[in-house]
């Protein structure tokens, strides 16, 4: 085995009670990919942030090459050439990619700014690694893809020579994922060292060398890549074999929710253009397709946050004009947005705030402007249990709960209604396989009681395991449906790449 | 070194905090008084003789406290939706000048009963229509409202200048610029004969607890407090956060309104620019203080006021220069806030 560059040794965390990380240990060595694998909440994240600086570890150590690091600083951590790419990226939405990539390695009080020296160096280095980008590019003009290069980018700026990702494909679809993965591997070939972090077993299986496997703080296991399989994995990550589930046949109803060439327009910029679709009863019709590519307006356009330009939309058989936020939840329309931190939760209110805020108006929360709380309460608590969610109760604020369980809190103020429409962005997207299957049981389950899916979804496996039908979205525009059983996972490739029939129906 | 926020604040951190603060404050305006010459100890002393010694000091304090408390609200209320009014000060002097004139204007021989709700309205009115517009600015042009609000207030206080120097000049106050005076009906009440301390501060108490209701048990209270929170996730569970945010500054530019509107009723009866020692700026840090709660502004004013009192008057006992008592004042201010954070989060190394 080539030197190793990277130890971790005996590292223990707790927040309160609670040990996030347990006596881990884990080796990297020069050159090599190595895939933490873990549920969310198994401490991977946790263990990171204590490498680069981020946490003080209550014990044990990390060493780099040989070197002791200083605990909880992350400038030595940069120093020692450790580079760390965010779930969340750290980066400024309204610099352009230089500035970003340059900001924090120049210092405060120098008078010039070596601007043309750092765009060699962007330029060299995005060229070495295939990371191609515009230097001048506003980032807020970006698509994930491209914001998740940049900080990419940035971490090789300051000289990595080992880099974590802290799950890099959480936002990514599968094209740019394998796109990233050719990327990493690249790295690896010229004497770089990764970590990436990763609940997804299709991808550790694809990229890394080495996988550790973390339940519940500890190491569990250590695998070679090639000596192992996506069965082993999955077994040792969550310390049962979990299936997810797949949707059975199943009659559908009336047509419930009908777009008819509807198109928005947003600062000059055509969002959506002309799509179509037509959503029954007791379905679930698939949206797919690459992020960036209209999902996110279609998503608010029928959650009501954002009016058409264009074209109609017929609910329940009836055109209405634009909806707003009221007129979905008062018409049954469920909603689950695709980004739960910003839209979906309000972190520093209470669960059982976030389970009423958007029927608060109603006589049975909120009598003459007053907040029933008992009332409120309750129906948290009823959310609480039904849908199994876990880490607190209707009185925790929203933001000590783990991403899986805020959306399962999401999914429950919608499912508990019984809504006729489900309209669901993502709604798997970051979660763990446990949580992941929970959701999608829930989403069929509904199906099944009658309830309109309109799944939209960068994820080719949850589209194919849920969607009774699929359109692909491009550029704004939407294709033909195709029905799941008549397509695989190459044909709907070719339809998220743009290329369909125009006349297919 | 970092910060970490508590999520679990013991009652005895809650309590302690403070009181190291005051000591803290204290201990290094000591080193200030001894510098000067004075005995240290009896300084201390003095202080609080000085806002509570006697029957006298002890209103004169919770007078001063009134106002504060209201543009404390104000404040809080305001902060609390992330709207940033910084215009306090501002709307305090609109409020004045608004119930001076309608006070000596309109309803000079109405009845008190009738007169005195009329003139607090009026104020309020005025202060709420100072804090829209930079609202507005900000939901239809995307203009801070930091800045405008604050430069408002320079505004506000030329207006009133303008005012009290022309059509609303008192002809009987020998030359200086004062406003004409309301009628003796329209003043506030006394709350305890022969002192300056008035019923205004029983609204500023009662007001505090009714903010308190409103934003902990009401709709609307929810409501701004998502669009504070987070004008995305509001916005997405169908909070109209124009709305909200509009009917949030009504509140907060109405309490710094009624502010002024309280101080003319209460204490002066009419308006000179020095009617306020900064009581709008006062009232951010009071919030600030309190931790935006609104029934923390009560005690948050109520210490504000005893330190501006009692240092007062510890200069004055003890011949020292009254920059002391200044630097006191904004030590114990300092020290509290640093308290306050400390109360809230935790140092990790």
């Amino acid at each position: 085995m080539t030197e190793t560059v990277l130890e971790i040794d005996g590292v223990s965390k707790s927040f309160g009670d609670n040990k996030v990380n347990d006596a881990i240990s884990m080796t990297l060595a020069r050159g090599e990919i190595v895939a933490l694998l873990g549920e969310n909440g198994a401490g991977k994240t946790t263990l990171m942030s204590i490498l680069f600086g981020h946490y003080t570890p209550d014990e044990g150590c990390i060493r780099v090459a040989g070197a002791n690091l200083p605990a909880g600083r992350p400038r030595a951590a940069i120093h020692a050439g450790i580079g760390m790419v965010h779930q969340h990226f750290s980066l400024a939405p309204n610099l352009t990619v230089l500035e970003n990539v340059m900001t924090g390695t120049e210092k405060l009080w120098s008078l010039r700014s070596e601007t043309g020296r750092a765009r060699t160096k962007l330029k060299a280095l995005a060229e070495r690694f295939g990371l191609a980008v515009d230097p001048d590019a506003r980032l807020g003009d970006l698509s994930v893809g491209e914001q998740q290069r940049v900080e990419i980018l940035k971490a090789l700026y300051n000289d990595a020579r080992i880099l974590i990702l802290d799950e890099p494909t959480a936002v990514l679809t599968n094209l740019e994922a394998e796109t990233l993965f050719g990327t990493l591997k690249e790295m690896a070939r010229q004497g770089l060292s990764l970590i990436f972090i990763s609940h997804k077993l299709d991808e550790v299986m694809a990229a890394a060398d080495r996988v550790v496997v973390l339940r519940g703080g500890k190491v569990v296991a250590e695998r070679r890549a090639a000596e192992t399989s996506k069965a082993e994995l999955a077994e040792l990550m969550v310390g049962h074999r979990v299936a997810r589930p797949i949707r059975d046949a199943h009659e559908r109803g009336e047509p419930v929710l009908e777009a008819a060439a509807v198109s928005v327009r947003i600062d000059g910029v055509d969002r959506l253009k002309e799509a179509s679709f037509r959503l029954h009863a007791g379905e679930v019709l698939g949206i797919i397709g690459v992020s960036g590519n209209g999902q996110a307006a279609l998503a608010s356009l029928l959650s009501g946050t954002l009016a058409r330009s264009s074209g109609d939309i017929l609910l329940y058989g009836e055109a209405i004009g634009d909806l707003s936020v009221a007129d979905t939840v008062a018409s049954g329309i469920g909603r689950i947005p695709e980004d739960r931190t910003r839209e979906g939760a309000i972190g520093e209110m209470a669960v059982w705030e976030n389970a009423v805020l958007e029927r608060i108006d109603e006589p049975r929360f909120s009598r003459r402007g007053l907040v029933d709380r008992s009332a409120a309460i309750a129906f948290a608590e009823t959310i609480v249990r039904d849908f199994d969610v876990r880490g607190g109760g209707a009185r925790t604020r929203t933001r000590l709960l783990s991403g899986g369980n805020m959306q399962k809190l999401i999914l429950g103020r919608n499912l508990a209604e019984r809504p006729r429409i489900l309209i669901a962005a993502q709604p798997a997207r970051g979660l763990d396989e446990g949580a992941v299957a929970a959701v999608h049981a829930r989403i069929l389950e509904a199906r099944k009681a009658g309830t309109a899916v309109l799944l939209i979804s960068e994820d080719l496996d949850e589209v194919i395991g849920l969607a009774d039908r699929i359109q692909a979205i491009v550029g704004g525009r939407l294709s033909p449906p195709v029905s799941a059983d008549e397509v695989d996972a190459r044909a709907l490739g070719l339809m998220m790449a743009g290329a369909w029939k125009k006349e297919a129906a | 070194m970092r910060f970490e926020r508590r999520e679990h604040r013991p009652l005895a951190l809650i309590v302690l905090t403070p009181l190291l603060a005051v000591a803290a404050a204290l201990a290094l305006s000591g080193l200030l008084i001894a510098a000067a010459g004075a005995p240290v100890l009896e300084a201390y002393w003095r202080i609080l003789v000085g806002a509570f010694g006697s029957r006298l000091s002890a209103t004169e304090t919770l007078t001063r406290a009134t106002p504060l408390m209201l543009t404390g609200l104000a404040a809080a209320v305001a902060f609390r939706a992330r709207v940033w009014n910084i215009g306090g000060e501002g709307q305090f002097y609109l409020g004045a000048i608004a119930t001076a004139a309608v006070g000596s204007q309109l309803l000079s021989g109405a009845p008190g009963y009738l007169s005195i709700p009329l003139l607090l309205i009026s104020g309020a009115l005025a202060g709420m229509i100072l804090l829209i517009v930079p609202l507005w600015l900000r939901l239809r042009f995307s203009v801070d409202e930091v800045v405008t609000s604050l430069l408002l207030n320079f505004v506000a206080v030329l207006v009133v200048s303008m005012l009290i120097d022309g059509p609303l000049k008192d002809p009987l106050a020998f030359g200086w610029p004062q406003s004409q005076s309301v009628a003796d009906a329209a003043m506030l009440p006394k709350l305890v004969a022969r002192s300056r301390l008035h019923w205004g501060f029983g609204i500023a108490v009662v007001l505090a607890f009714v903010v308190h209701f409103v934003q902990s048990r009401t709709v609307f209270g929810m409501k701004s407090r998502a669009a504070g929170l987070s004008p995305d996730g509001a916005v997405f569970a169908g909070v109209p956060l124009a709305r909200t945010l509009l009917l949030v500054a009504c509140l907060s530019g109405g309490l710094a309104g009624l502010a002024g509107a309280v101080e003319v009723l209460g204490v002066k009866g009419y308006v000179t620019t020095d009617l306020s020692p900064g009581f709008g700026y006062s009232g951010i840090v009071v919030a600030m203080l309190a931790g935006l709660h609104p029934l923390g502004v009560v005690l948050a004013a109520l210490f504000t006021a005893t330190m501006f009192v009692g240092a007062d008057g510890m200069s004055r006992a003890l011949k020292i220069p009254t920059y002391i008592a200044d630097v006191t004042v904004a030590l114990s201010l300092i020290t509290m806030l640093v308290a306050v954070f400390f109360a809230q989060y935790r140092i990790r190394r």
